[in-house]
């Protein structure tokens, strides 16, 4: 038969653990949503290097006239294709001593007879001077303040300083590049908050009422989505006249672009709405009295607003590669507006590449890192997104 | 920590079921990301054969985790820290606890020699398989069938638990089955391969009440013809007395009592145990008639008439052309509720009782019928009632939800929970606000100063008592408690009942109480209205209900109920009733 | 099962209207029509035209009737005849113009798509049972910087790599042998070796995209209940995973060819302007810079009919896979 037993003690109170690291005691008891929303994604290293990462970008993009040695139209025909000149710190000089002087390597110029062919090839024993702050070219910095000091540049202004080389007509790549970071970055910005826009009101239409409304703005996201992209993209873009002024064609390329990106958002949104319009606590606030509009301002909107920003900031990366397909395949922006797509139309053909790969690898490389960094962050956010779940 | 041996002189004869599997000190931790939880700490205790040993507990306990432990199916993040599982076999016993995923003895003991059944069928069972398949399946692992073989033992296995047309039903796909179906098909699944020892997880806590005595009663039924041993978890008091043989009490990891279902309901000896019991034992024992202050003056006006509601589901006819069936959720119910008063609807799912209290707010359209509301002076027809004064008797009518967890907004602190219908209704701001808040916490009996704190910080049990603070803030006459303890633990489940007859008290309310739960309405309610299939079967006074039924359905109702007891079964003595 | 189909079907009806309307629009949209370029262009070579001439020209086309009246036109006749309008440039029907290059294009999208799920199912399988492990993270990795290439940009180091260390002539289907020549295996051969660049170009995004709804899908799956009834069961860990959850968390994954597919068939139009390969994608920006709108908008309607039909199967497919969807 059973032995009846016991233990001779005092219920407990709490569950036994072993503390294992003694963490910062957060303060969840008080912590809001957007608290909790944070602490969770501090905790993922990559998304936070990432967000870094994109902050930096877009400094770049807001002081590109600064921040470029060169402007992006001059053009220095007699160094067409010139290879990158590496920045260096020590120079060696003629007694092979070395001190501090921050320079590049300079050219050798060599002529192929057979082709009278002029071509360039670094010569590590030039030094080039190169310094910080200095005088250059004049610019005006966001068309309004004047100024010529760039951050970095070559000492004497006839001298070359082209860091990842020159194109075709002999503008400095990298100045190009800075200045294409403005462009693409920001279209990407506005591209998203007219899908935002788009996307988040015609979601929650769509999901609060339910009924034909919804039937209707579903069959429209269907179709929408249904389309392959780039065929209407190229589409939308080959109609633009050729008359327009580059700032509309870039406006109007924003527009294109984003026409077509804001069905994610609105389905994301809708089901969110769908999933909320059922919960309890939406039930109580209606059965508390609230209207219809706070019900949707005060009690639904507050929980899908990390969702949307998840999903706005996965949404970016997707406008940035468009406008860069559509300015690659020469429909999107043209000369004189430079953007990244514009820098790889020069990268087109094979035997451009092969003689001056440095056209391909650096606005690939900024488009590839801008992508990546979105990627990351936007990830980031979709897991803290929703600090309630366990 | 020493286990105390009380002094029983009972004699050792009877049934000396052969130990199938001992448990010797075994201790579970998880790894979690800022603590490592001991979730099991230094458990004994021993299966035998034909005999049921319960092993109960409220949430976080540790004894689901302890039945996996036994099958070696732990989350990845657990680890056994200490002890031994030893299974009884020809050549010795095989300690389970070092066995690893890639032994093929643990394979063969997973199903083969002990068997496993879960709380949720619907989930617990493959969505895109057939029953059969998956039974077969089971056979087919352990005992060397070919595939025709294996399926007449399936359709045989079906029988056994009493699945009508088994040769039919052994190739439907699981969503096909009702709840207690699938359980049954899951019964079936775990004694395919006729195990030793049948672990049950919660088998009945998601099944109604007359469905639970059925699936209980079929596996002792099972279990002594089979001779195997059980391990049954549950956290229900009356099923330990109904069919426990022996007993444990686990309480945060460990065992803190255990013995004969006899000597730990009438002899308990540690605290737990006594509170447990107590909190069970109490609602069979403190019926509302024998504590009422003052008697239901019936002979006042009632404060809210219900006549001849009616709801009719998917009556319309579908587009395609063919006609798709009509459900009754509510079919024709009238009854009074009068000042005072707690009125409670009882039923088993599918019965109505959640969509009558939703008709009674008008959250879900009547098809047709009255609901008249008097407490306003002039009597109120809900039904017809535009925007604005529907608006006015939601401040009369309040509703309490079941779930703690998804009845508060997780994004607005308590304040702003329970002042959302003040600070909508334009009644109060600024300080005001905060002294009505403060007054509504103490009323439920929590410190005024959580109010800046967010839902996630407070348990299941607090969570509902803001709920209730938040239903009191407008003064309300009647409140509706939808399920409003059924989410809870036992220990708790008493205090909030407690603390809604105190604020009955104390405000001169009225409740509808609907629940699945018996016991629970007999502690509170005055009268009960019993639902099945829509219909109101029978209405009178709790005690009248709960002790001498006088309708067929109910008397099968009343006596399904298991009772905490086990010198008076009444669960397997239990009347059934045919549609 | 049959009505879930009709149904289906009955349900794609006004997405394709709403498709051609699209289509439609865009051949409408460039100010001015083919009459006008070829105006300009007859002006650039000095030619000098009759503008009565021209009128003519353009009620013969039907470019003066309202907009409604060309769009009912169009769609008559693709319905009717097959006859999808004249391509200006080319100076032929259109319908013998983009037959081959759809049938082209279906065929690399196909590739591409067998190429995903065949290189995405083992792979995201192996990422959710070995949650980070090292593969894992080598996988999410690989995937995560496969998503971010653009596939054009792709194409530019893949033909960049090929042409500088192997020496491949790159762009085209086939080398200039075998361009002509009648079937073989040594032109099947040579076909594959220049289908892998435009393959892989066009998979990677769809193929990290699927490996990562995979994992995530199949893990979620892996914690459920019925997981652990198969392993409580006694079946061995990858038979109860394979049997069970990867069954339903394929689910998602077929569902996304709806929106895979027309990312492959975009990725297939830049992907071959750039490598210049004889599908759709080329000839259909030609179409559009020189304005021949009823080449362009054929294909872009065509496009759209494609995604859909493949749409449709991904739901007969989802149906077949699970019982459930085919009950309700």
């Amino acid at each position: 038969m059973l032995e009846h037993t016991y233990i001779d003690e005092a219920p407990e109170a709490a569950p036994a653990v072993t503390a294992i690291r003694t963490s910062k005691p957060v303060k969840t008891a008080v912590a809001g949503p957007w608290r909790l929303m944070w602490a969770k994604f501090a905790r993922n290293k990559v998304a936070i290097v990432a967000g870094v990462i994109i902050l930096l970008l877009y400094l770049i993009g807001l002081f590109a006239e600064f921040l470029a040695p060169a402007l992006p139209d001059t053009a220095r025909p007699q160094f067409t294709n010139a290879p990158p000149q590496e920045l260096r710190l020590f120079a060696t000089d003629a007694e092979g001593n070395s001190q501090f002087q921050l320079h590049v390597t300079g050219y050798t110029m060599t002529v192929d007879q057979a082709s009278l062919r002029r071509s360039y090839v670094i010569d590590d024993a030039q030094v080039v001077p190169v310094g910080l702050f200095v005088k250059g070219a004049p610019y005006k910095l966001w068309g309004v303040i004047p100024s010529d000091v760039h951050l970095i540049g070559p000492l004497k202004s006839s001298d070359t300083m082209y860091l990842m080389g020159t194109d075709k007509l002999g503008r400095d790549l990298f100045s190009r590049l800075i200045h294409g970071t403005r462009i693409s970055m920001s279209i990407g910005l506005i591209g998203v908050t007219i899908s935002l826009f788009l996307g988040v009101i015609l979601g929650s239409i769509s999901g609060f009422y339910g009924g034909w409304v919804d039937l209707v703005i579903q069959r429209v996201i269907e179709v929408i989505s249904s389309m392959p992209t780039i065929p209407l993209w190229l589409g939308l873009a080959a109609a633009i006249p050729l008359s327009w002024s580059p700032i509309t064609v870039y406006f109007v390329i924003t527009l294109i672009v984003s026409l077509f990106g804001w069905t994610g958002l609105a389905r994301e949104v809708r089901g969110r709405f769908f999933a909320l319009r059922s919960e309890d606590f939406v039930t109580a606030a209606r059965l508390d009295g609230s209207s219809e509009r706070r019900l949707i301002f005060r009690h639904i909107l507050p929980s899908l607003t990390s969702h949307i920003l998840a999903v706005v900031t996965l949404a970016l990366p997707t406008m940035i590669v468009a406008e860069t397909a559509l300015s690659f395949l020469g429909i999107g922006l043209k000369a004189p507006v430079v953007s990244w797509g514009v820098l790889l139309q020069d990268a087109q053909n094979v035997r451009t590449i092969a003689t001056a790969p440095w056209l391909l690898i650096w606005p690939s490389a900024a488009v590839v890192i801008t992508v990546l960094a979105y990627n990351f962050l936007g990830d980031g956010l979709r897991d803290a997104a929703d600090p309630y779940e366990s | 920590m020493q286990m105390q041996a009380v002094n029983t002189s009972r004699s050792t004869a009877g049934q000396a079921g052969e130990v199938v599997l001992k448990v010797e000190h075994l201790s579970l931790d998880f790894r979690l990301r800022t603590e490592i939880l001991h979730a099991v700490r230094d458990v004994s205790f021993e299966l035998r054969r034909g005999e049921t040993l319960c092993l109960v507990g409220e949430s976080g306990s540790g004894k689901s985790v302890t039945a996996r432990a036994l099958l070696r199916i732990l989350d990845k993040n657990g680890v056994i820290a200490a002890g031994k599982m030893l299974l009884a076999g020809q050549h010795g016993d095989i300690d389970i606890a070092p066995l690893t995923e890639r032994s093929p003895e643990l394979l063969k003991i997973r199903g083969g020699r002990i068997g496993l059944i879960f709380q949720e069928p619907m989930s617990s069972l493959s969505p895109v398989h057939t029953i059969g398949s998956q039974i077969v399946e089971a056979l087919r692992l352990h005992r060397r069938m070919d595939k025709k073989q294996a399926r007449a033992e399936t359709i045989e296995l079906l029988r056994q638990v009493e699945i009508p047309n088994p040769d039919k039903m052994i190739d439907r796909y699981t969503f096909e089955f009702s709840g207690g179906m699938r359980q049954r098909a899951m019964i079936a699944m775990a004694l395919a391969a006729d195990p030793e020892i049948l672990i049950a997880d919660e088998p009945t806590t998601a099944l109604d009440v007359t469905t639970q005595a059925e699936i209980l009663d079929l596996i002792k039924r099972l279990q002594i013809s089979r001779g195997m041993a059980m391990l049954l978890i549950t956290h229900d008091m009356g099923i330990v007395a109904e069919v426990a043989d022996a007993v444990a009490v686990m309480h945060y990891g460990r065992i803190v009592e255990t013995g004969s279902t006899d000597d730990i309901f009438h002899n308990p000896r540690h605290d737990y145990t006594k509170r447990l019991l107590g909190s069970t034992v109490k609602l069979e024992q403190n019926p509302r008639a024998a504590t009422r202050a003052k008697p239901v003056a019936s002979d006042r006006q009632p404060v809210l008439s219900v006549r001849n509601l009616t709801k009719v589901y998917g009556a319309s006819k579908a587009w395609m052309g063919g006609s798709s069936f009509a459900v009754k959720a509510v079919d024709d119910i009238s009854f009074d509720l009068y000042p005072g008063e707690n009125l409670g609807i009882v039923g088993e799912s599918g019965s109505g009782k959640t969509t009558l209290g939703r008709l009674i707010l008008r959250t879900v359209e009547p098809t047709s019928g009255d609901v008249t509301y008097f407490g306003q002076g002039e009597p109120l027809e809900v039904t017809k009632l535009n925007k604005r004064q529907l608006k006015g008797f939601h401040r009369d009518v309040r509703l309490v939800f079941q779930d703690p967890f998804a009845s508060l907004n997780p994004r607005m602190t308590v304040k702003q929970v329970i002042g959302d219908p003040l600070i909508v209704s334009g009644k109060l701001h600024g300080a005001a606000l905060d002294r009505r808040v403060g007054e509504l916490l103490e009323l439920v009996g929590l410190d005024p100063a959580v109010m800046e704190r967010y839902p996630h910080a407070f348990s299941g049990g607090q969570r509902q008592r803001i709920s209730i603070a938040r239903a009191l803030a407008l003064d309300p006459k009647i409140i509706i408690a939808d399920e409003a303890t059924a989410a809870l633990d036992v220990s708790i489940r008493a205090q909030i009942l407690d603390l809604l007859l105190d604020i009955q008290k104390r405000l001169d309310l009225s409740f509808i109480f609907i629940s699945h739960d018996i016991s629970v309405v007999r502690y509170f309610c005055d009268r009960v209205a019993v639902l099945h299939r829509g219909k109101l079967v029978e209405m009178g006074s709790a005690e009248q209900i709960c002790t001498s039924p006088q309708q067929p359905y109910t008397q099968s109702l009343i006596s399904a109920v298991p009772h905490p007891d086990p010198r008076h079964k009444r669960m397997m003595h239990r009347t059934r009733f045919t549609a | 099962m049959l009505s879930y189909v009709i149904k289906r079907l009955i349900y794609m009806i006004p997405t394709l209207f709403g498709m051609s309307l699209i289509a439609f629009a865009i051949i409408q949209l460039p100010p001015g029509d083919y009459v006008t370029s070829m105006l300009a262009s007859m002006a650039d070579s000095g030619q000098n035209v009759d503008p009565a001439q021209l009128d003519a020209l353009r009620q013969s086309y039907g470019f003066n009737d309202p907009m409604w009246l060309q769009y009912f036109k169009w769609i008559s006749g693709i319905l009717l005849r097959g006859d999808f309008g004249y391509s200006f440039e080319w100076n032929r029907p259109v319908a013998e113009l983009i037959w081959e290059r759809m049938g082209s294009t279906l065929a690399i999208s196909l590739a591409s798509l067998v190429f995903v799920w065949a290189v995405s199912l083992p792979i995201g399988i192996y990422s959710a049972m070995r949650r980070h492990s090292v593969g894992d993270y080598g996988f999410t990795l690989l995937g995560f910087i496969g998503l971010a290439i653009p596939n054009f940009i792709m194409a530019l180091v893949l033909m960049y790599f090929s042409y500088k260390y192997m020496g491949q002539s790159v762009g085209g289907l086939f080398s200039p042998e075998y361009v002509e020549a009648p079937w073989s295996w040594g032109k099947f051969l040579d076909l594959l070796a220049h289908l892998w660049i435009p393959i892989i170009v066009i998979g990677t995004n769809g193929t990290a995209a699927l490996i990562r709804i995979l994992r995530a899908n199949l893990t979620d799956e892996l914690n459920k209940p019925y997981v652990v009834t198969a392993r409580a069961k006694g079946l061995p860990e990858y038979k109860a995973v394979i049997k069970y959850p990867v069954r339903i968390a394929l689910n998602p994954f077929v569902s996304a060819i709806g929106w895979v597919l027309p990312e492959l068939i975009s990725g297939v139009t830049i992907t071959a302007i750039v490598l210049n390969l004889p599908t759709a994608g080329p000839l259909l920006l030609r179409a559009l810079i020189s304005q021949d709108m009823y080449l362009a908008g054929s294909f872009i309607l065509l496009m759209g009919v494609l995604t859909l039909v493949g749409m449709l199967i991904s739901d007969i497919l989802l149906a077949l896979l699970d019982p459930r969807i085919r009950f309700n």
